[in-house]
C-alpha cells in the first residue's frame, strides 16, 4: 500500500507547521565550543552518537549560517563581548542552548573570571546540566529544543518581547537599551 | 628618490579602527626595517602598505578552542602571527585556593579537559609530597594504567581534530570511533567519561571493576586496529604528507629556547620523555620506548602522537598482566575517608568522613613542584601550603602554555593554510594555556 | 647569617629532622649546584625542599643566579616562572637566613644533560614589586612572566611585551593577589536585582 491507494493525492496541512517542522530539522549549529563541553558536543556531532540523524551534522563556522548557538563551555569575561558579536550576528529565526553548568549558571567557578550564566548575555532557550553532559544529555537537551519549536511556544514567547522572552535587560553597543 | 614610510598618524589610526583592543594590536613593521626602496615621481603618494594584518578567531572553525591568532600577512604567506589568549581564564588557581585538597582535584582536572587524569596525578603527587604519605601499589599501578588510557584518547582526539584542521574530514569520524570506546572503558572504571576526579591524593577513589581486564584487553586490539588504519589511511598519502612534511620546522635549540616540551621537543631529534628520565608511579617497571623524530616538522608531530598510542596500549597491557593486589588508597586516617558502610557503624567513622568532606584534611606548611609527561609535554603542580585546609598557592605548569609560543619558531615564513597545520599540530588545549 | 659552607658539602652531613616535611634550615648545603650558587652568589640560602633542591636567592641577584645557571651550570630550560601571595599565610616557613617578603618570585629549573632540577626563589616586597627579566636568557618564559604581571602586578624589568595576557586588557587590578578579587563570589539567581 503507498500514496497510489490514496483515493486523492494531496496532503494539508499548515503552513506555519510546515515552517516549524523545517527549522527544526535542520538547525545548524554555530561553532562555539569553549571548553570541556566542547570535546562532549564533537562526540556527540561524531559516528557514535550521530547528530546527523536530526540534520545538524554540520557546524557552520560563520554565524550568518547558522541558526542554533550552543554554548558549550565556561564562558570568561573576555570572551563575553565575543560571544555576543557572534549571537548578534546570526540571523532570526535563532536559537541558543547554553550547555554544561558553566554555561547555563558558572558551573563550579564562583569567581572573578567567569560570567556567572551564558543568559547574563543572551537569551537561552534550553539549558542543559552536565560538567560535562554526557552526549545523551546534550541530544535530550536538543530534542526538547526541537519540542519547543514544534509547538511554537518559542515563536510566540519571540513574538511578545524584544528580547526574546528571556526576563533580562540588554545595553546594547550603540546605547539601545532592549529587554523584558 | 628613497623615502622612508613611517607610521604616521594616519596609519596608526586605521589600525585602531580596525580592533576594539589595544594592548594586544599587532603594528606592522617600520618600512625602513624592511629596507624597501620607493621611487617616487609625480605628486606624493600616500603610504603604501604590502602587508596585512588579519584576526583569526577566537570563535573559528578550528577546533582546538579559542585561541586567537593575529597574523601580518604579506599575500599568503605569514611575517608574523602572535597568538592572544586568556578568552578561556577561569580562574581556576584562584578557586584552588577556595577549594581544600579534597577538592583541589575537581578544579585541577578540568584545566587540561583532553588529559584530565595526568592534571589529577600532577596535584595528588604533589600533595603526597608535602603529605609524606606512601600511596599502596597498586594504587600506583592504577593510575599509571588510567593516565596511559588518557593519553590514547588524548592522542586520538589529535589525531581527529588534526586530521579535520588539515582537511581529512573523514579522520574526525575514525578517530572519535576509537576514542569513544576508550572513554567507554574509562566510563566503566572511573564513573565518568572526562572530568574523572578519580585519581586523589592517596591513591584513586575506588578500586576497579570485576571484568575490567577482559575490557582492558579488548580496547586495546580494537585501538590498535584503528591506529593500523590511521596508519594506511595517512602516513604515505601523498595528499597528506604534502601538507605536512617540512611544514612548521622547529630546531632543538628553538624548542628548549621557546620552553617547548612533549611532542614537539621530541619531534626535533631529542629524545626527552619525564617517564623514561625522571620516572615516576611505575614508569621503571614497564618496558615501552620513547617515540622521537629528527625533522620537526609537523607530519613528525603526527607521527609521534600516533605511534605514542601503541607505545600506551604496549603499557596497557603490562598493566594487566601485572597489576599487584592490594589497596587501592593509601589507609591513612589524614587522606582517606572511611568506607560508606562504616559510617552506619561507627560514629569514629562518621565524624572522620565528615571532617574530611567539609573541612578537609591540613597539610603541613612546604612547598613543591611535581611533574608528569602529560600528553602534551611535561605538565607541573606548584603547591604552597601553610598549614591549613586549602592551599596557599596552587600553580600548574600547562604545557600548551609554553608550547604555544613555539608558534614563534615555526609559522613565520609559512603559508596561511601552513599556519592553520602547525597550530594544530602543536596540540593546544586552551583550559590548560588560561586556566 | 653566613651560610657559605662550601667546604662542608660531604652528603652525610644531611640531617633527618624529626619533622622532615619542613623546609631544612641552612645546612651544609649536599647539594652541588646550589653550593655553587651559594658560593658565587653572597645572600643566598639553600633549602632542602622533600628532596627538592631550593636556592634563596636576593632579588638582586636574580638575573646573574639564571645566567650563572644556564652558562654553567646546564639548565638548558626554565621549566616555570611564577609567584605567591603570601599575605595571609597562618605559617610561614623560610629557611632562616631569608627575610620572608609579600611576594615569591619562583622558577624552576631543568637541566636535560644532568636530568636534573632545581628551584630559584627570591622575595619581593609589597612596596617594590619588581624583579629583573629572564627572558632574555630563556625566551619561553615570555608568557610566564606577562602571566605574573597581570594576575600579581610584578614587574618585570626588561621584558619586551610588558601587557597582560590572560585578563581583559582594560581590567583593573590584580586577581591572584589575596585582597584583590574574592575566590568566591555569591551564587547569583535569576531575576536579582543586582548586576553581574
Amino acid at each position: 500500500m503507498g500514496l497510489e491507494s490514496l483515493g486523492h493525492n494531496f496532503l494539508t496541512g499548515r503552513v506555519e507547521d510546515l515552517v516549524k517542522w523545517a527549522r527544526r530539522s535542520s538547525l545548524w549549529p554555530a561553532t562555539f565550543g569553549l571548553a570541556c563541553c566542547a570535546i562532549e558536543m564533537m562526540a556527540t556531532g561524531a559516528a557514535h552518537y550521530d547528530l546527523s540523524r536530526w540534520g545538524m551534522e554540520i557546524f557552520r563556522a560563520s554565524p550568518r549560517q547558522a541558526d542554533l548557538m550552543i554554548v558549550a563551555g565556561r564562558v570568561s569575561q573576555k570572551m563575553a563581548p565575543v560571544l555576543r558579536q557572534v549571537y548578534d550576528q546570526m540571523v532570526e529565526p535563532k536559537w541558543v542552548i547554553s550547555m554544561g553548568v558553566c554555561a547555563s549558571s558558572g558551573g563550579m567557578f564562583n569567581n572573578y573570571a567567569i560570567v556567572q550564566g551564558v543568559d547574563q548575555i543572551v537569551p537561552v532557550d534550553v539549558y542543559v546540566p552536565g560538567c560535562p553532559p554526557g552526549p545523551e544529555t546534550l541530544m535530550h537537551g536538543i530534542l526538547t529544543l526541537n519540542d519547543q519549536i514544534r509547538s511554537g511556544e518559542l515563536t510566540r514567547r519571540r513574538a511578545t518581547s524584544p528580547s526574546g522572552g528571556a526576563g533580562i535587560l540588554i545595553e546594547q553597543r550603540d546605547g539601545v537599551r532592549a529587554g523584558v | 628618490m628613497s623615502r622612508d614610510t613611517q607610521l604616521g598618524t594616519p596609519e596608526r589610526g586605521r589600525l585602531e579602527a580596525q580592533t576594539d583592543e589595544g594592548a594586544q594590536e599587532l603594528q606592522p613593521l617600520n618600512a625602513a626595517a624592511r629596507e624597501r626602496e620607493l621611487v617616487m615621481t609625480g605628486g606624493v603618494w600616500p603610504d603604501i602598505d604590502d602587508t596585512m594584518i588579519i584576526n583569526m578567531g577566537p570563535q573559528h572553525p578550528s577546533t582546538h578552542g579559542v585561541l586567537r591568532i593575529m597574523m601580518e600577512l604579506n599575500g599568503e604567506t605569514v611575517l608574523r602571527a602572535k597568538p592572544v589568549i586568556g578568552y578561556l581564564h577561569t580562574g581556576m588557581e584562584k578557586t584552588g585556593e577556595e577549594l581544600t585538597y579534597v577538592q583541589g582535584g575537581t578544579n585541577v582536572t578540568r584545566m587540561d579537559y583532553a588529559s584530565p587524569l595526568s592534571n589529577e596525578l600532577v596535584f595528588a603527587l604533589a600533595v603526597e609530597r608535602l603529605l609524606d604519605v606512601d600511596v599502596p601499589e597498586r594504587a600506583t599501578w592504577i593510575r599509571m594504567m588510567l593516565v596511559e588510557l588518557n593519553r590514547m584518547s588524548s592522542h586520538l582526539l589529535f589525531q581527529a581534530t588534526n586530521g579535520m584542521d588539515l582537511g581529512a574530514v573523514s579522520m574526525m569520524i575514525y578517530g572519535w570511533r576509537e576514542r569513544e570506546r576508550t572513554l567507554r572503558l574509562l566510563e566503566m572504571i572511573t564513573g565518568l567519561r572526562m572530568n574523572h576526579n578519580f585519581i586523589r591524593p592517596g591513591g584513586v577513589a575506588a578500586d576497579l571493576p570485576d571484568d575490567w581486564r577482559l575490557e582492558t584487553l579488548e580496547l586495546c586490539e580494537q585501538v590498535e586496529a584503528g591506529v593500523r588504519e590511521y596508519d594506511e589511511l595517512l602516513t604515505e598519502n601523498p595528499i597528506w604528507r604534502e601538507r605536512t612534511v617540512g611544514v612548521g620546522h622547529i630546531t632543538t635549540e628553538q624548542a628548549l629556547a621557546l620552553g617547548a616540551t612533549g611532542p614537539i621537543l621530541r619531534s626535533t631529534g631529542f629524545a626527552w620523555d619525564l617517564r623514561k628520565a625522571q620516572p615516576y608511579l611505575a614508569y621503571d617497571a614497564v618496558d615501552f620506548d620513547v617515540i622521537y623524530t629528527e625533522n620537526g616538522d609537523v607530519f613528525d608531530r603526527f607521527q609521534i602522537r600516533l605511534y605514542e598510542i601503541l607505545e600506551s596500549i604496549k603499557i596497557v597491557r603490562q598493566c594487566v598482566d601485572a597489576m599487584p593486589a592490594g589497596d587501592y588508597r593509601a589507609q591513612d586516617r589524614k587522606v582517606t575517608p572511611p568506607p560508606r558502610e562504616r559510617i552506619d557503624e561507627s560514629m569514629e567513622a562518621l565524624i572522620h568522613h565528615f571532617k574530611l568532606f567539609t573541612e578537609g584534611f591540613r597539610v603541613p606548611p612546604g612547598e613543591t613542584y611535581a611533574t608528569v609527561e602529560s600528553p602534551r609535554g611535561e605538565i607541573g603542580c606548584y603547591l604552597v601550603s601553610d598549614g591549613s585546609a586549602k592551599p596557599v598557592r596552587l600553580h600548574i605548569r600547562g604545557p600548551s602554555f609554553y608550547n604555544l609560543q613555539s608558534m614563534d619558531a615555526m609559522v613565520p615564513g609559512a603559508l596561511f593554510a601552513d599556519a592553520v597545520a602547525i597550530i594544530s599540530s602543536l596540540d593546544p588545549i586552551m583550559g590548560e594555556v588560561d586556566r | 647569617m653566613p651560610d657559605a659552607d662550601t667546604d662542608a658539602r660531604e652528603p652525610d652531613h644531611e640531617v633527618s629532622d624529626a619533622e622532615p616535611s619542613r623546609p631544612e634550615p641552612s645546612r651544609p648545603v649536599a647539594d652541588e649546584v646550589a653550593a655553587a650558587v651559594v658560593g658565587r652568589f653572597p645572600g643566598t640560602v639553600f633549602a632542602d625542599s622533600h628532596g627538592q633542591a631550593v636556592v634563596y636567592v636576593e632579588r638582586a641577584h636574580w638575573h646573574d643566579v639564571a645566567e650563572y645557571l644556564r652558562d654553567s651550570e646546564q639548565f638548558t630550560q626554565c621549566m616555570d616562572v611564577t609567584a605567591v601571595d603570601h599575605l595571609v599565610d597562618t605559617a610561614r616557613d623560610v629557611p632562616d637566613g631569608v627575610i620572608g617578603e609579600r611576594f615569591e618570585v619562583v622558577a624552576n629549573f631543568l637541566s636535560h644533560p644532568r636530568n636534573r632540577r632545581i628551584r630559584a626563589i627570591c622575595e619581593v616586597p609589597a612596596g617594590e614589586p619588581e624583579v629583573a627579566s629572564l627572558v632574555d636568557l630563556y625566551p619561553g618564559l615570555a608568557f610566564a612572566e606577562r602571566e605574573v604581571l597581570d594576575l600579581f602586578g610584578l614587574v618585570f624589568a626588561g621584558h619586551p611585551d610588558p601587557t597582560r595576557i590572560l585578563m581583559p586588557d582594560d581590567w583593573i587590578g590584580h586577581p591572584l593577589r589575596k585582597d584583590d578579587a574574592p575566590a568566591r563570589v555569591p551564587v547569583t539567581f535569576k531575576g536579582d536585582p543586582s548586576p553581574r
